[in-house]
């Protein structure tokens, strides 16, 4: 097995190679404005690192979000393309899981990222491999009391310390990570399938331990519909 | 025929999907998927709904061309991507999925230019470009007139738009009429039944001091505007066919003009019109009638050729990789505002960036 994991969905380009066993190679790189740039590259070094090429990739997997749009898209649209290629399978995994996976935690605590706008996007973790209900993007003040007494993961906990006065690290994003999660998801069997990998929750809306999603963006909020000055088309049919 | 590059060209610079495949100057197919409906009630282009849009089409529309052209991927000779100009997000999707398209397959990529684009897909109809070809670029994003020695590496612009496209005075005037969106194929039909010397509108930048390529539309649609509403104030019915007919008379009348000016003063005796406004019936009659009379020889793609497509992006990939052109990094970032003035976007560092590509990572600028 050669599983390639890439995530664009926060500030972190990050990328990396597992092989059953181990991650053999990653990188990252925090560049919130040149993900577009930075992702093939940073694939192709990682491979390389490996002394692996592209065909030797058999399994693909991608964090889905939740994250800022323009970003988001370039690590899921890659896996996507990648996969349809070579006819590898590709998965999804909540972004926020990664995070709470290098966490490592085995009481309960909170993931939060930077949603731009004053909000965070965040979930709520048993522990480091068990997400409680869906990932959600609300104002830092307003899940404070939800939260409180929690230590807070990630990049939108450090942002707002009077929301989340116990900050932890990591602060970014690994691919490392997401493809250890993913890993071990294969390893004890729930592969799930590519398009549609959601299992049954634990009772009372929670959900079972990270479970592969589909490899579609987790947007969680609608698009702004404004159409700019100076830039539209016309369609004749 | 067999040796001519095959190459898969993904076009995303709007709001349609677009793959295409060609070999050489042969069409094998022509893939999209629009998402013009989701746009429609806001009278315009949502970029993050035709980013989101784009992104849901991406693989499917691939497959459908790689099904409909009946090849396999990896007998691509390369994959082109519209690198630029057009919406930074969708631009992105387009560019993010042609690189790890490439790369996986292992092929070269390109990143070229949209508008240049849109002149090379007249090879798919015509057979290979004259060259010099002179072009008249007219869309919803776009009115330029653009000479091309050669469409791989030397486009000049001579003249553009210096307020509104064509297109969009199309749109703000079937607005106007309450005609819906996109306007020009309704005006187009409305026009065919009105008296295109019904009204006098006004042709801009025609004065013997203007400059003499350069378009202004915002004028003319100022002006059928404050015709319309005069009628309205004064209670008396809007001849809409005379006011379509007459406006678009008066669009193309300035289009068709200053094109064949433009090839008269340059000596260029083929004129190559493309972008979506050229599906307009009454701009190809027109520009045919006055071509002639001037000893000009036109090329006009068929509609579904002059909007924005894959094929046209495939096709100006393989006159990349026919005259050995360089290939991109796989840095290669879409931009927003890619000059027309750069066909293609090629490494930095070399000849064959592709086989340096790690090196090509700390070599950046
Ligand atoms: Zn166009």
């Amino acid at each position: 097995m050669l599983l390639l994991a890439v995530d664009t969905a926060t500030p972190a380009v990050t990328v990396a190679l597992h092989d059953g066993t181990r991650v053999v190679a990653e990188e990252s790189d925090v560049d919130a404005r040149r993900h577009g740039e930075l992702l093939l590259p940073a694939v192709d070094r990682v491979l390389a690192a490996a002394g692996a090429g592209s065909g030797d990739v058999t399994d693909l997997v991608v964090g889905v979000g939740p994250g800022p749009y323009t970003g988001l898209r370039v690590g899921i649209v890659t896996a996507l393309t990648f996969g349809s290629a070579l006819g590898v399978p590709v998965r999804g995994l909540c972004t926020l899981d990664g995070l709470a996976y290098a966490a490592g935690l085995d009481t309960p605590f909170a993931v939060a990222t930077d949603a731009r706008r004053k909000e965070v996007y965040w979930a709520r973790y048993a522990d480091a491999r068990h997400r409680v209900g869906e990932p959600a993007v609300d104002r830092p003040a307003d899940i404070a009391e939800a939260v409180a007494g929690l230590p807070v993961v990630g990049a939108g906990a450090a942002l707002y310390p009077e929301a989340f006065p116990d900050a932890r690290e990591p602060l970014h994003q690994s691919a490392a990570a997401l493809a250890g999660l993913a890993a071990e998801l294969l390893a004890n069997g729930d592969g799930g399938s590519e398009v549609g990998g959601e299992v049954g929750g634990e009772g009372g809306g929670s959900r079972a331990r990270g479970a592969f999603l589909p490899p579609r963006p987790l947007y969680l909020r609608r698009p702004d519909a404004q159409v700019p000055k100076n830039y539209k088309v016309v369609t004749p049919t | 025929m067999a040796d001519e590059p095959l190459v898969l060209g993904i076009e995303t610079s709007c709001d349609e999907t677009g793959v295409g495949i060609v070999r050489g100057t042969t069409l094998l197919a022509d893939a999209i998927a629009s998402s013009v409906d989701e746009h429609a009630r806001f009278g315009g282009v949502v970029p993050e709904v035709a980013s989101r849009a784009h992104l849901e089409a991406m693989v499917p529309t691939i497959e459908r061309a790689l099904a409909t052209a009946g090849i396999s991927a990896r007998d691509l000779d390369g994959i082109a991507v519209t690198a630029g100009p057009g919406l930074a997000g969708a631009l992105l999707v387009g560019v993010s999925a042609a690189k790890a398209y490439a790369y996986a397959l292992g092929k070269p990529l390109y990143g070229v230019n949209h508008l240049a684009s849109h002149i090379c897909v007249d090879q798919l109809e015509h057979g290979p470009l004259p060259e010099p070809t002179m072009a008249l670029l007219v869309s919803g994003g776009h009115s330029s007139l653009l000479l091309a020695p050669d469409i791989t590496s030397d486009v000049r612009p001579l003249g553009a738009t210096i307020d509104d496209a064509a297109g969009e005075a199309f749109d703000k005037i079937a607005r106007v009429l309450h005609l819906g969106f996109p306007g020009g194929p309704v005006i187009d039909r409305l026009a065919r039944e009105g008296d295109p010397a019904a009204i006098a509108f006004p042709r801009g930048l025609t004065g013997p001091r203007d400059a003499p390529y350069d378009f202004s539309f915002s004028g003319l649609k100022t002006s059928v505007a404050r015709w319309i509403e005069a009628k309205r104030n004064a209670g008396e019915d809007v001849p809409v066919r005379d006011v379509a007919a007459s406006f678009q008379e008066a669009v193309v009348d300035v289009l068709t003009r200053k094109a064949v000016r433009a090839c008269r003063d340059e000596g260029v005796d083929h004129l190559m019109i493309g972008g979506g406004v050229a599906a307009n019936s009454r701009l190809r009659a027109m520009a045919e009638e006055r071509c002639s009379r001037a000893g000009i020889t036109l090329r006009v793609p068929r509609p579904g050729l002059c909007t924005d497509n894959g094929a046209m992006v495939a096709a100006l990939g393989a006159e990349m990789v026919a005259r050995g052109r360089s290939a991109s990094a796989w840095e290669l970032s879409a931009d927003s505002s890619l000059p027309v003035t750069d066909p293609h976007v090629p490494a930095h560092d070399a000849v064959h960036a592709h086989a340096h590509a790690h090196a090509a990572g700390a070599a950046r600028r």
